[in-house]
């Protein structure tokens, strides 16, 4: 895809950051309010369509999204291995009193951040790979088909 | 309890997910490393199933329940009984060939880091589905081998057929994937469960109902389908023919966990609940059909990877036959102990040997097209001066895929041909015609491809990690020739009684000597075959040493003549014209059914969605 013109780069740098902001809000209180891992991915992902859309495909590189997604992926499995003490994806963090491990309140309340264990975790992790993934597939998409098969 | 006793299952599915996350990242670092990786991480699980399988085998079912040391039906589970670690042996054993075998394999493309994640992810699908205990998990793993599937048979993208073959394969994976979600639901609407062991306790309070049957109806057609059975098989010729010969292998083996998961829903969802007889019976129509137009559709065919996977076809219809002869007769004790549990240790004895040999059957026929450039056998010939290994293991499981004595493929349908007679005749009768005509198939191939003057061009023997691949192959079906008994009795019956809870199980092999098999009326021994072959083998070398002394081969008689002709290697019969009589007397059988293979993903959808409908019909109201 070709650049678009000034107005519209200058208002996506605008928004760009508030995208990100709100995308990272849903990913970590995934745990609390409606939202999640993928549904913040998501959000976040569409910054880089904006970003695609306002200065051309050219300026992505594949091989960073790409190792964000990974990234994701080994955090969520080594998230699961980690509570192997028990057993696979135990949740060791909760109600430890350490990162995200304080106890739930009873009654009504606005939610506490630091609960949950290793789910807020969890959500990051799918957050970063959903970013990664969903990104790579936007700038594939606009990059057009690459030359595969034989070396 | 150890470490690994009691996490062995979840790691035997971990191991090569990680690696499988891992991948991207290392592929970036070094060209090499993915194989290494892929290598290492399925051997390490290959280890840890074997590891299982033994637990299994010593001290029965393990259930593991993920994210808690307390089980109940409501957690996600891992059940590992005899059924589904039999699977996991095989997929442990394919695996690890096929990730070795593709060194040099796939050493010319590029993308290899993907073709490994993918490669591992097959895997995981494959392990998942025979190792998990709850139907969404099934569902969920299910996914991830279609998926990746599809991905690795589009792999070779310079190919226009490769995506054409990707993306059919991919239309019939995702309507049978909504149509497994359908079932799901149906199961978790009525009871609240997705545990298979609490649906089956739940059906066998009230029985099962009209919405349980059309659930049945969904899931055995589309498990029937991943397992490749006509006449929802025309993906499957296009699928394994484009896909990378490695990948072709771990094909079959990935196409056997949905034979897998049809097994299990018959037999351990919802015989608490119902009468399995019809089922049974779908089964045994499924497997004649698939026998019959399997086999005689490779018969025709010219390409050598997508006539073995008419075979593959073919093959998975004697395991529907034996194992849905032991489900139709499930309800009668009497019966099933005369030759029901034969039918299905046959049936799933077929299992492991269809994955050993078909497996090293598409691996050389990879290793032909490494070398060769092509896969056309009316292209090929001479190939046997010059790559003797291949052209010995194509042999071994050429022989044992037609069923001759006394290869492991011989055993298993012995079994199949002694039950499946007690219980219909014409069935048993059509099995022996599948296997005679098999047997021809795999001579025209060993004929056209081996045989003749020496290639044009100079083709050398297959690389060393392609030969090793197909060592590992070669070696276990050596092994389950020489021990049938004793494979029967350790690994199959517990598979058996896994399915079938209390059935009661005689022994199969005899006391004198664990390769010898006892059925009713007959009896199969190594021993004694291999003694007759070596004595006939002996008295036809006395007769050959009476004959003339003088003859040398560089004399005359090497040159072969035709009506008084010098044969040249231009005038040799090609490979696509060998039995050019039979189909010639075959016209008006293969005239219609040559019609109904258009190519067409809409006629193949159609073929779908109707036998789905006529199995639901047959499901719900017989």
């Amino acid at each position: 895809m070709r650049p678009m013109s000034k107005i519209v780069q200058a208002m996506a740098c605008l928004l760009y950051p508030s995208i990100i902001v709100f995308g990272a809000y849903l990913i970590v209180h995934g745990h609390l309010t409606p939202g999640g891992g993928f549904q913040g991915g998501a959000v976040a992902a569409s910054a880089i369509a904006l970003m695609i859309v306002a200065y051309g495909s050219k300026k992505y590189n594949k091989t960073r999204l790409s190792a964000l997604e990974s990234t994701g992926l080994v955090m969520f499995i080594s998230l699961g291995l980690l509570g192997l003490g028990v057993a696979f994806f135990h949740n060791f963090l909760a109600n430890t009193g350490g990162i995200f491990g304080e106890l739930v309140e009873y009654g009504t309340n606005l939610g506490n951040l630091n609960t949950a264990g290793t789910i807020p975790l969890m959500n990051i992790a799918v957050g970063l790979e959903v970013v990664g993934a969903l990104g790579l597939m936007m700038v594939i998409l606009a990059k057009g088909p690459e030359k595969g098969g034989r070396v | 309890m150890s470490f690994l006793d009691t996490h062995g299952a979840i790691l035997t599915i971990i191991v090569p997910l990680f690696a499988a996350f891992l991948m991207p990242l290392l592929g970036k670092l070094s060209q090499k490393a993915p194989r290494f990786l892929a290598a290492g991480a399925l051997a390490l699980s290959s280890a840890l199933a074997i590891r299982l399988a033994i637990q299994v085998w010593d001290s029965g079912t393990i259930v593991y329940t993920l994210g808690s040391a307390t089980g109940t039906i409501f957690r996600i589970q891992l059940i590992v009984d005899g059924m589904g670690i039999f699977m996991a042996l095989i997929m442990a054993i394919v695996s690890l060939a096929v990730a070795i075998y593709s060194w040099s394999n796939i050493d010319r493309y590029t993308g290899q880091e993907k073709y490994y994640a993918l490669l591992l992810l097959v895997t995981v699908g494959s392990y998942g589905m025979v190792l998990t205990g709850d139907m969404f998990n099934l569902f969920v793993f299910f996914e991830i081998s279609s998926i990746s599937l599809c991905g690795l048979v589009a792999f070779r993208s310079q190919r226009g057929e490769s995506f054409e073959a990707a993306f059919k394969y991919m239309l019939y994976s995702t309507i049978s994937g909504v149509m497994i979600l359908f079932a799901i639901g149906i199961f978790y609407g009525q009871y609240g469960l997705l545990h298979m062991v609490g649906i089956s306790n739940a059906m066998a309070v009230n029985g099962s109902t009209m919405l349980d049957k059309i659930a049945l109806g969904l899931l055995a057609t589309v498990f029937a389908m991943k397992a490749g059975s006509v006449p929802m098989h025309m993906t499957t010729p296009d699928a394994y023919g484009e896909a990378p010969a490695g990948i072709t292998a771990l094909f079959v083996a990935a196409s056997q966990a949905g034979l897998y998961a049809l097994f299990r829903t018959g037999f351990t969802i919802y015989s608490s609940g119902m009468n399995m007889t019809t089922l049974g019976w779908v089964l045994i129509v499924l497997g004649v059909l698939s026998m019959f137009i399997g086999v005689t559709m490779a018969l025709v065919q010219s390409d050598i990877k997508r006539l073995m996977a008419y075979h593959a076809i073919s093959q998975t219809g004697y395991m529907l036959l034996g194992v849905g002869v032991g489900m139709a007769v499930m309800a009668d004790p009497v019966l099933m102990a005369q030759y029901g549990v034969d039918a299905m240790r046959g049936g799933i004895f077929h299992i492991i040997n269809h994955a050993m040999y078909k497996g090293l059957l598409f691996l050389t026929a990879g290793a032909i097209i490494h070398r060769m450039g092509t896969s056309d056998l009316n292209e090929m010939h001479g190939l046997g001066r010059n790559m003797k290994w291949t052209a010995i293991m194509f042999i071994l499981g050429a022989l044992a895929i037609a069923g001759l004595p006394p290869t492991n493929g011989f055993s298993s349908k012995f079994i199949i041909y002694e039950s499946v007679y007690q219980f219909n005749p014409i069935l048993a009768v059509i099995a022996m015609l599948v296997s005679i005509l098999t047997l021809a198939s795999f001579v025209k191939v060993f004929y056209s491809a081996f045989l003749g003057p020496r290639p044009s061009k100079p083709v050398k023997e297959a690389p060393a990690s392609m030969l090793l691949g197909m060592g590992i192959f070669s070696a276990v079906i050596v092994i389950l020739s020489l021990f049938p008994g004793f494979i029967i009795e350790k690994i199959v019956d517990p598979a058996v009684s896994a399915l079938v809870p209390g059935v009661e199980l005689t022994p199969l092999s005899s006391g004198f000597f664990p390769s010898t098999i006892i059925t009713g009326d007959g009896f199969w021994s190594v021993l004694v075959f291999i003694g007759a072959f070596v004595s006939i083998m002996i008295i036809a070398s006395l007769i050959r040493s009476m004959g003339n002394k003088g003859f040398t081969k560089r004399k005359g008689m090497g040159q072969p003549y035709y009506f008084g002709n010098r044969v040249t290697a231009s005038a040799r019969v090609s490979g696509g014209n060998v039995y050019w009589g039979f189909l010639k007397a075959m016209e008006r059988y293969y005239k219609p059914v040559k019609a109904e293979h258009t190519g067409d993903a809409n006629d193949y959808v159609a073929w779908l969605l109707i036998t789905m409908a006529v199995i639901l019909a047959v499901v719900v109201f017989l």
